[in-house]
């Protein structure tokens, strides 16, 4: 189905983090735990599904040379709610998350899907689109939270997992052990890509060779 | 009769491509004559630190060995084990860490070297950046209390009689200087009590006189019965000798450390002390990591740049980055990252300093590469 595959790609194939390398910033600055990184991936979610419905319910009475201002205008409106919400029933992730929340607003990811998918398509696969890409952002922050977490605290989701005999290496947490986590999940996922693109395209081969006879 | 002589002849001669005169260098005996160079300073770090020293010695070769066997199993490739690279990379590691490290973090750290720095980047001759100082600055920044805490060996006390014959060095353990530098900081024990962190901390005047006298202080440096940063940054005199080693096998470019430590020295003296040209040189290209690094990081082959005139720019870089963090930075030692940071720029450097192509003539007059077209 195709709305099932709007909806796919955005988790593995088209994976922002992983694949696509977009929004690296909160990728770096806000998975020092498992919890930041899930709520700052949840945020986005909504931001990306919620501004892709709007610009794609506008995109004919938007005038293709003042497009960008209009999208922000768009995030900015949604990010404020977020904030405003987030500030109001969990005061303690809103400071966790800092500065980052407001910098919602710049992400690449969600101007990158309001101009490449929703400025041109209808509001149902926008909607679906949205909701793959923010799905797999929210997977790619909170897999990098967790390991973040487990290898420079010692615990998971705030629950302590390795003992006090774990030598807790304090660059893990730091910005660079951000860079070289990150750097190896991309490669991960690059080889897994690989073998499946591989995998393919024997299939085909083998299909095609059936054809043939 | 003549022509069939020659025709055997020809039949002799064998057809292969340039080139055809090999010298006898290879990467197995660069590596272990750079260990051996090493050698002496290894073992009066060993001398001078005891038990301690030694397990660090031995989890940073055992660590840097096992990660490459390991990595190269997963990776399906040949092993490169026997060439000593990664022997030396443990060495080196083990000798820019301080010795009482608890052997975990020194083993994260030879598995950073090996893994990271060389296996990612596509082994050896493709590493981008000294993975000897990448694991040093990995433990650096993962456990900056380990890294300085400046413990004195438990066995120190029965240095003495082992050392005192060693060579006909007065490499014995002095017990009393390092009193003296840990009594010094003992407010903040876990501060680093080397001569350069007593600089950062307490100035100049204090350094000189927790040592009685400049002469007791450049003794100690030359001779390695004081502390350092790390486990081989203690013999100036040792390290030069090991040095001027590699400089007589022809392993090292002597410009390298010669315009690292000149550097070092020039704008330690300018800028140093209080006012202009009141530095005290001696001190600075003495003290911590400069010898070590000068002579056996900054002139890494992979690393660095290829030309003479590339490598010394480098180690100009190199001196001026060190002086820099001494001085003004936050940290009491630059020589790590001064290296690590002119690595990075490597690349830039050798593209603005081609080595002359073997039969390239450069003619005055009408060549098109004369006048700075040349690689830029």
């Amino acid at each position: 189905m195709n709305l099932w595959k709007e909806f796919y790609k955005g988790l593995f194939q088209e994976n922002p983090i992983f694949r696509l390398a977009l929004s690296l910033c909160p990728a770096l600055a806000v998975t020092s735990t498992a919890t930041n990184a899930l709520a700052m991936g949840l945020s986005v979610l909504f931001v990306i599904t919620a501004n892709n419905m709007v610009v794609s319910i506008f995109r004919k009475v938007i005038h293709p040379k003042i497009r960008v201002p209009v999208f922000i205008m768009s995030i900015a409106t949604i990010v404020t709610v977020v904030e405003l919400v987030l500030e109001a029933f969990s005061p303690v992730l809103f400071k966790a998350l800092g500065i980052y929340l407001a910098l919602v607003v710049v992400f690449a990811i969600i101007l990158a899907r309001a101009e490449v998918f929703a400025s041109r398509n209808g509001i149902i696969p926008s909607f679906f689109d949205g909701l793959g890409m923010g799905m797999g952002f929210t997977g790619a922050m909170v897999l990098i939270g967790i390991i973040r977490e487990f290898f420079g605290y010692g615990s998971v989701f705030g629950f302590p997992v390795l003992g006090s005999w774990y030598f807790k290496p304090l660059i893990v947490v730091l910005p660079p052990g951000g860079f070289i986590i990150i750097g190896l999940l991309i490669g991960i996922f690059n080889m897994i890509g690989w073998k499946m693109a591989e995998k393919k395209e024997r299939e085909e081969e083998v299909l095609a060779e059936e054809e043939y006879e | 009769m003549d022509t069939r002589i020659s025709v055997n002849k020809i039949e002799k001669l064998i057809v292969s491509s340039s080139p055809h005169i090999k010298g006898n260098e290879n990467i197995a005996a660069i590596m272990w004559n750079v260990s051996l160079a090493l050698l002496p300073l290894s073992i009066q770090g060993v001398l001078n630190f005891g038990l301690p020293a030694l397990i660090t010695f031995i989890t940073c070769i055992a660590g840097s060995l096992l990660t490459e066997f390991l990595i190269q199993i997963l990776l399906k490739k040949k092993s490169t084990i026997s060439d000593g690279s990664a022997f030396l990379t443990g060495l080196l590691l083990a000798l820019c860490l301080p010795p009482n490290i608890p052997w975990q973090m020194a083993f994260l750290g030879s598995i950073a070297a090996i893994g990271i720095a060389k296996h990612l980047f596509g082994g050896l001759g493709n590493n981008v950046f000294n993975p000897a100082l990448v694991g040093r600055a990995f433990i650096m920044a993962s456990f900056p209390a380990a890294m300085t805490t400046w413990g004195i060996s438990s066995l120190s006390a029965g240095h003495e009689t082992l050392s005192i014959g060693f060579l006909h060095l007065p490499t014995i353990h002095s017990f009393f200087h390092a009193d003296v530098v840990t009594s010094a900081t003992s407010i903040d024990a876990v501060s680093s009590a080397t001569p350069l962190g007593i600089l950062k901390q307490q100035g100049y005047d204090n350094l000189v006189a927790s040592f009685g006298g400049k002469i007791e202080l450049y003794k100690g440096l030359f001779f390695g019965n004081i502390t350092a940063c790390g486990l081989g940054e203690t013999s100036a005199f040792l390290t030069i000798a090991g040095g001027i080693y590699l400089i007589i096998r022809g392993i090292i470019k002597w410009q390298v450390p010669v315009v690292m430590i000149a550097t070092v020295g020039v704008l330690t003296w300018i800028f140093g002390g209080k006012g202009l040209f009141n530095g005290d040189p001696v001190f600075h290209m003495m003290a911590g990591g400069l010898l070590l690094g000068a002579f056996f990081m900054a002139t890494d082959m992979v690393t660095t740049p290829m030309s003479v005139s590339g490598k010394m720019v480098f180690a100009f870089g190199c001196g001026a980055i060190t002086v820099l963090i001494r001085l003004i930075g936050g940290y009491p030692e630059g020589v790590c990252y001064s290296i690590l940071l002119m690595n990075a720029v490597t690349p830039l450097i050798d593209r603005a300093f081609v080595p002359k192509k073997f039969g390239d003539i450069q003619n005055r007059n009408d060549s098109p590469f004369s006048k700075g077209a040349r690689g830029i």
